[in-house]
């Protein structure tokens, strides 16, 4: 283990800072620039998982997003853990730890490892066949089996202690990709004046081309890395580009609207980490979009395919050539395509020993020849038929395939290896495009999916657009370029370009075997353990659509959601029903592209940020005085205000007998208010309300009932005329918003023609309720100057007054019954407002009382609150409130609704009152209530909305609405709890003042 | 997310809008005197078109004003915004 | 997409009389793998339509197969076809968050789905297909004072109702989920919650293709890549669809095509109350198990289970507007995670893996539609909204019962279309209820 396969130099790590990390415990060491994958390769590791189903050993397979196999739990145990890593992204730092997932005790003996012994009776969807007996196994038995081996990593079991950020960005023209199309795409565009934003996944830009130094690819006459690397620090001056790095692109939505994520601290130690920011999502909207988002390599699917070792061809040439990592000591290229050719050239160059396996028969490819000519072993038309080496490849058997390439004759030949680099050629990424809508078309002559139509301002360029030739790329980048950005010229018009170019290829999708394929394991889905016997079978059944033959083999549903597998599958599927590729489309490429954090999607969102929470001008008092809060919508609500160490209960009995006895005050800020103004201000009122508002004097006050359109109480609250034409309307606190919604899409789509103009005041006036019989005594002492006399100031009525110079409106209204007040004045003067009150209060022992306090008042007195004793089925006439529907008035909203035949049956559930025939015992609000315990089955009447233990009347009240509610008062109902039975009788609703005597005390 | 270009304030992000569902329906003059049939088809049924549907938005995180858009549910795609009360464009 | 089944492949065709004989078991599965597995027949065939059928069913998601799965069953119907117009559980069968529950408030909503839920408790066996329903608990979580008053009352409901619904505190929501974030701290901390032990999920596949095969062993057609293009009326009753493969015969119609409810009763010249709007889900990478319950909370909008595989399920809302392109505003699933986090903080560092939506047809009082309509012939079970998946074994039986016996049965009386003329709804909307 203590080779060291770092055996070169290179420029693109930083050779003079050496990092160390731990991987399963154990330290080891890597570079600066290295990703775990690279810098565990160069430590000659190459086991680094089990898979999901059969817990076979997996290694390192590719260099990318793509990576199915080398995914680890990164962080230790602790706050910063994270699973499902993929180890091919993960840069090092100083105190990495990575470990192995989905085995125990250890990566190297995985007690798991029992299902591959299994692995012939657990085909696909075989749990779809079985654990059904006997029946109570599945609870006891084989579910909690199925569920314990479920998963990869492991859930972090600790908050983040990292935060995350969001960022807009707008700009003329978005590049994805950070290869050369990419670079020479951004280079065009933000050359002619547009506004360029470049993203790239990776640390540093260039892709493939970066590390490309052979001498048969060249730019203007140089070595394309060179012409590259040029321009790349050309484009680190340009004035119109921004260059993201470490960005990658998640989701493309419609309208080029599209989610990146840049990674800010993901490659540093804990040390470097101090602003704690990790992430940052960019929200981004381009006019135009540049997608070169470059090809994956494919994999062959052979038997014993899976086995460490096993590597992607061009991901073995990043690692010698950009990391300085061999990836064994004996290689071997197992090819369809000539672009192999260049890793085997690569290695060689190095002095690594490498041979070659090509199931075609020749080909004519100049990279060919120089392998030939460098000497390199080739076994033409010759496919591997199985491999050996459980925690690491040890030897692979390769036999000659047969003419039409369906079968393999002649005799095995077991060649040795310690690294086995596929290639099945190239996949171009166009997730991304299908993401945004745009649908593709299907090459036949290299079998590959590609961009086709689009409705959105985008192209897509490079070999993510088919072109998978150096000359291509350029030639045809350019001129996608002019014509999308609408360019005559471009600098880069005249550049020579010589390469390879790709000859004879030769695609099988399944490679042919020696042994039945019953008896093989040629896998497609690495991390899911699907092989193409299972696509088979899964044919067989009867599942043919390839969505279907997905789900049904879970193919393409790991991590890394079949990046590798999904072409093969449906290859596969093809060949196998004889059908055309292309003609069976493909399955649908979903957002995100790679995973997304969830603290990335959420940002700053959370914690204290969640919501936005409302406070009233008054809010710090309540603090101040030790108020327990209730949420209400978004505000925040005083909702009883404990002394020393009382109770809920004892609060609320003591501020409600304070209330009635002399006087207490309400924080009532948080009440909508609307202002209307127009000079069909009344006309407005008389149609959202349903009683009538013509007749109402200025200075007067009138509560009203809004209803939906269907008839059921939508809100209510008391408008006050302040003027000819000016009302200020009040709501519900949660209502608020919602209301003037609906006002103002009656206002402006049913009613264009009245003139009336709507305002929402509710952050500009803060409000305190002064109620009590002690409540006049108080209004006088803060205003001298009004006189407070019934005849001049009689309950629904409203005045203009001045407190210390500031105006307020006074209004005479009450929802406690008590003689009361309600002060509004501008929110800055709210605090100050209510510290008056209680200053000028005190003598009366002028009580604080919150929203708990103001619920038992009113329903001492039977006033409803929407959304407490309604709940979108309540008509007024339900809630016994006939007197506000008015006859007269030929139409409001809702009107028509309360004459349907079911909103007029007399015995719907109606507002009533309940006693408990123990005084003592409160109902508990949400409790049923029935007449008949014992029938069966049991019918509900309906149920108690608010229930109270009434301080002033010394006994239990509650409201409920019951089935014909209204013809059973008197009557002996019963309210079934879990434990016991309540013996309640329907009472009149209002329980105290009910002439309302207490309104002009 | 789509854009909105509301005739009042131009384009904005679709975030800023809520919608308000099928364009056209008006309330009747006298509700009173439709069936409960009618009624019942004003208030609840709709056309939930696949395809190209007119339909109500505002502008609740700007001016508030409401107005008509016609977009093709297939896809997303607007293919005119015009204001309350104005005749749909014809093309 | 192309589906390979018009393709007519020699080998994929077998007779399906050797179908159920090819009965699921661990039995079964151990002969076969002898031999490679490779002598499974296909679950269900792979017909071309008939000239005429007793019924046809029109849409071949969980609830349109079970649908036809009843009426074979127990209607002894056996010439009828589900037509598919993609293919079958392609729809809100494959694309919901699979959760199963009963605990609604009102009577008529309650027996519905708890007539379901017992369906499901014996699913597997009666289909012969593991549906991997595993009642692993709903908890529905208050956040507000009035969220618990309607929460208890729903509680109380159920328990009258016989469903298994009991009150939490917010100590026993803790006790239940530890990883739930009950901090008294948070923006809108959890003030106790309701849990019916009988509810859970169920692999959603799995109930597709379980009906499917089952109904086809019973004879019933499914044809799938068939997309109806017209119902055919003689005045007011049904003569038959034309589809994209011909026009077929049949004197009953039964639609269950979800989102494109509407597009269907277009054809048939009838309106309905429904909206179709966007719903998007998401899941996580795998990780191992770390809830073993579902958890629910409308307050806040976030509702997580974790599947069989280790994948976080999570549940995002609908958008408000129309929209057909099965896929929603981003806007809805950052509001979704944000709420996620605020409950358990330790999701922070998780991954979304994938993230897709559907289309969901809701009705003004969030409860579906299982009825008759004014033509003959005609029935249509829609408008389930967002918790369609649920009621799927129930929805099947029930309109099964309403289409042989062309009225409805009492569990689904009250969900008939005419409840929006005469006012009587089932508003689990304005009951506060959870429509998931």
């Amino acid at each position: 283990m203590s080779e060291n396969f770092r055996s070169l130099e290179t420029k693109f790590l930083d050779k003079t800072n050496r990092i160390s990390f731990k991987y399963n415990g154990k330290k080891y060491y890597g570079y600066k620039g290295d990703t775990l994958a690279s810098a565990l390769l160069s430590n000659g590791i190459h086991l680094i998982g089990r898979s999901f189903k059969y817990h076979r050993p997996r290694g390192i397979m590719t260099c990318g997003s793509e990576e199915p196999n080398a995914i680890v739990q990164i962080g230790g145990t602790g706050s910063f853990t994270e699973p499902n890593v993929r180890a091919t992204e993960q840069e090092i730092y100083e105190g990495l730890e990575a470990s192995s997932q989905n085995c125990w005790p250890s990566v190297e003996f995985d007690v798991g490892g029992i299902n591959n012994f299994i692995s012939p009776v657990i085909p696909a969807g075989f749990y779809y066949k079985t654990f059904m007996w006997p029946k109570k196994l599945w609870y006891s038995l084989y579910e909690p089996a199925i569920r314990m081996s479920a998963g990869l990593g492991k859930s972090p079991t600790q908050p983040d202690p990292e935060l995350y950020d969001h960022n807009h960005l707008h700009c003329d023209v978005l590049v994805v990709g950070g290869g050369i199309s990419g670079i020479i795409a951004a280079s065009i565009s933000s050359d002619n004046g547009n506004n360029t934003v470049l993203i790239d996944d990776k640390n540093s830009l260039g892709g493939s081309t970066i590390f490309q130094d052979d001498e048969n690819f060249k730019i203007n006459d140089e070595i394309s890395s060179v012409w590259l690397n040029n321009q790349i620090k050309k484009i680190k001056n340009k004035k119109n580009l921004i260059i993201k790095h470490r960005t990658s692109l998640a989701a493309y939505h419609s309208y080029n609207y599209l989610l990146a994520r840049e990674n800010l601290a993901d490659h540093k130690s804990l040390n470097e980490r101090s602003n704690k920011l990790r992430q940052r999502l960019w929200k981004i909207r381009a006019k135009k979009v540049i997608l070169a988002t470059g090809a994956i390599e494919r994999p062959l699917i052979f038997n014993n395919n899976d086995r460490p070792g096993v590597m992607l061809a061009n991901s073995v040439k990043k690692y010698i050539d950009y990391f300085g990592v061999r990836c064994g000591n004996k290689n071997i290229i197992f090819t369809n395509n000539d672009s192999a050719y260049e890793t085997a050239i690569s290695l060689n160059k190095k002095g690594i020993n490498v041979s070659i396996v090509d199931i075609r028969n020749n080909s004519s490819s100049i990279l060919v020849k120089n392998a030939k000519d460098a000497g390199i072993k080739i076994y033409w038309n010759h496919t591997v038929v199985n491999t050996a080496g459980y925690r690491r490849i040890k030897s692979i058997q390769i036999m000659k395939m047969s003419e039409d390439g369906t079968n393999v004759i002649d005799s095995k030949i077991n060649l040795v290896c310690d690294n086995l680099s596929i290639s099945g050629g190239w996949t171009p990424m166009v997730h991304l495009f299908t993401q945004s809508g745009g649908k593709l078309k299907f090459r036949d002559s290299d079998q590959v999916f590609l961009p086709n139509v689009t409705t959105s301002d985008q192209i897509s360029i490079g070999s993510c657009n088919g072109d998978f030739e150096l000359d291509d790329v350029i030639k045809n980048t350019i001129s996608e370029c002019k014509n999308f950005l609408s360019l005559s010229l471009t600098d880069f018009d005249l550049l020579k370009v010589n390469c390879p170019k790709q000859k004879e290829s030769k695609n099988i999708w399944l490679l042919p075997n020696d042994k039945p394929l019953g008896k093989t394991k040629p896998f497609l889905d690495f991390q899911n353990d699907s092989t193409a016997k299972d696509i088979k079978l899964a044919m067989r059944e009867g599942f043919r659509s390839i969505e279907h033959v997905k789900r049904y083999t879970t193919t393409g549903m790991g991590t890394d959601q079949g990046k590798l597998a999904n072409m093969h599958a449906l290859g596969i599927i093809s060949e196998t029903a004889g059908v055309k590729m292309g003609t069976l489309g493909t399955t649908t490429f979903r957002p995100p592209y790679t995973p997304l954090t969830f603290g990335t999607i959420v940002g700053r969102n959370v914690g204290t940020f969640f919501d936005i929470a409302r406070k009233t001008p008054m809010h710090a008092w309540h603090e101040n005085r030790k108020a327990k809060f209730e949420n209400v919508g978004q505000w925040k609500r005083a909702w009883y205000y404990p002394m020393d160490d009382e109770s809920i209960h004892q609060a609320v009995q003591r501020e409600s007998k304070a209330a009635r006895e002399s006087a207490g005050i309400l924080d009532a800020s948080t009440l909508g208010k609307i202002d209307i103004k127009g000079t069909d201000a009344s006309e407005f009122l008389n149609r959202v309300y349903t009683n009538a508002w013509s007749k109402l004097g200025i200075g007067k006050c009138r509560y009203g009932l809004m209803l939906n359109e269907d008839g059921m109480v939508y809100d209510d609250g008391v408008t006050t005329r302040l003027d000819e034409n000016h009302y200020v309307m009040t709501t519900t606190t949660g209502g608020a918003a919602n209301v003037l919604s609906k006002l103002e899409d009656y206002l402006q789509t049913e009613w264009p023609e009245l003139d009336v103009w709507l305002t929402s005041v509710t952050d500009q006036y803060a409000t305190a309720s002064v109620c009590g019989p002690n409540s006049k005594n108080i209004l006088k002492k803060l205003f001298p100057k009004v006189e407070f006399n019934d005849e001049n100031f009689p309950h629904m009525s409203f005045k203009n007054a001045e407190l210390d110079g500031i105006n307020c409106r006074i209004m005479r209204i009450s929802f406690t019954g008590e003689h009361s007040y309600e002060i509004n004045i501008e929110s800055k003067y709210g605090k100050s407002l209510w510290e008056k009150c209680m200053d000028e209060g005190k003598e009366f022992n002028i009580t604080p009382y919150g929203t708990e306090t103001m619920h038992l008042l009113r329903a001492e007195k039977g006033f409803i609150i929407v959304g407490q004793d309604t709940d979108g089925t309540m008509t007024p006439i339900d809630l016994q409130m006939d007197w506000i529907v008015s006859k007269k008035k030929y139409d409001f909203i809702g009107k028509r609704s309360l004459y349907r035949s079911d909103t007029m049956r007399e015995d719907r559930k109606q507002l009533v009152g309940l006693l408990t025939d123990n005084p003592n015992e409160v109902l508990e609000e949400g409790a049923q209530i029935v007449q008949d315990e014992k029938k069966q089955p049991i019918e509900m009447l309906g149920h108690v909305t608010s229930s109270y233990f009434s301080p002033n009347l010394n006994k239990s009240i509650a409201l409920a609405v019951i089935k014909n509610g209204k013809k059973l008062k008197g009557q002996k109902l019963l309210v079934p709890m879990k434990d016991k039975t309540i013996k309640v009788t329907v009472s009149d609703y209002i329980f105290f003042d009910s002439k309302n005597e207490r309104l002009n005390a | 997310m789509f854009i909105i270009t509301c005739p009042f304030c131009g384009e904005r992000d679709q975030s800023e809008f809520s919608a308000g569902g099928e364009a056209h329906i008006v309330r009747p003059k006298q509700p009173t005197e439709l069936s409960d049939d009618e009624w019942a088809d004003f208030l609840f049924m709709r056309k939930n078109i696949k395809g190209v549907q007119f339909e109500r938005w505002n502008h609740a995180h700007g001016c508030r004003k409401w107005f008509n858009v016609i977009r093709d549910t297939s896809n997303d795609k607007i293919h005119a915004v015009y204001k309350m009360g104005e005749k749909p464009p014809t093309k | 997409m192309c589906n390979l089944k018009s393709l007519n492949i020699q080998y994929l065709s077998s007779n399906y009389e050797k179908n159920m004989k090819n009965n699921y078991s661990i039995f079964s599965l151990l002969k076969n793998s002898l031999s490679y597995h490779e002598n499974w027949h296909q679950a269900w065939r792979d017909p071309e339509p008939k000239k005429e059928y007793d019924a046809i069913i029109i849409g071949g998601g969980g609830h349109g197969l079970a649908t036809a799965f009843y009426l074979a069953k127990k209607h002894n119907m056996k010439n009828i076809a589900v037509v598919e117009k993609g293919w079958i559980g392609g729809g809100n069968t494959g694309r919901n968050t699979t959760i199963i529950r009963s605990n609604y408030l009102w009577d008529a909503s309650a027996g519905l789905y708890d007539h379901a839920l017992k369906l499901w408790e014996n699913l597997s066996q009666e289909i012969n297909y593991n549906v991997m329903f595993s009642q692993r608990g709903v908890m529905n979580l208050a956040h507000n004072l009035q969220d618990v008053r309607d929460l208890k009352r729903r509680t109380h409901a159920n328990r009258l109702n016989g469903i298994d619904a009991v009150w939490l505190t917010t100590e026993e929501v803790k006790k239940f989920c530890p990883i739930i974030n009950t901090s008294p701290d948070i923006r809108y901390p959890v003030l106790g919650g309701t849990l019916q032990r009988r509810a859970g999920t169920a692999r959603h596949d799995a109930v597709a293709w379980g009906y499917a095969r089952a109904a086809d062993a019973m004879g019933v057609d499914i044809i799938q890549n068939c997309e109806v293009k017209g119902i055919k009326r003689y005045g007011d009753t049904v003569e038959g669809i034309d589809t994209t493969k011909g026009f077929i015969k049949t004197k009953k119609i039964g639609v269950v095509a979800a989102g494109h409810s509407s597009v269907i009763a277009n054809m048939a010249g009838i309106r309905l109350p429904l909206e179709s709007k966007p719903l998007q889900a998401l899941v996580s990478e795998p990780v191992k198990p770390i809830i073993d319950t579902v958890v629910m909370s409308n307050a806040v909008h976030a509702y997580v289970s974790q599947s069989d595989k280790g994948e976080l399920v999570i549940g995002a809302g609908t958008d408000a507007y129309v929209s057909y392109t099965q896929r929603g505003s981003h806007d809805v699933v950052e509001g979704t995670l944000k709420a996620i986090l605020e409950l358990y903080p330790i999701f922070s560092r998780m991954k979304m893996l994938r993230q897709w939506g559907g289309i969901v047809d809701i009705c003004p009082d969030a409860s579906p539609i299982i009825s008759k309509t004014n033509i003959k012939g005609l029935y249509f079970n829609c408008g389930w909204g967002t918790g369609g998946f649920k009621a799927t074994p129930g929805s099947g039986d029930l309109f099964a019962h309403t289409i042989a016996n062309d009225e409805p049965h009492k569990l689904n009386a009250s969900f008939n279309i005419n409840r929006f003329v005469s006012g009587d709804l089932v508003d689990e909307h304005g009951a506060a209820a959870v429509a998931h």
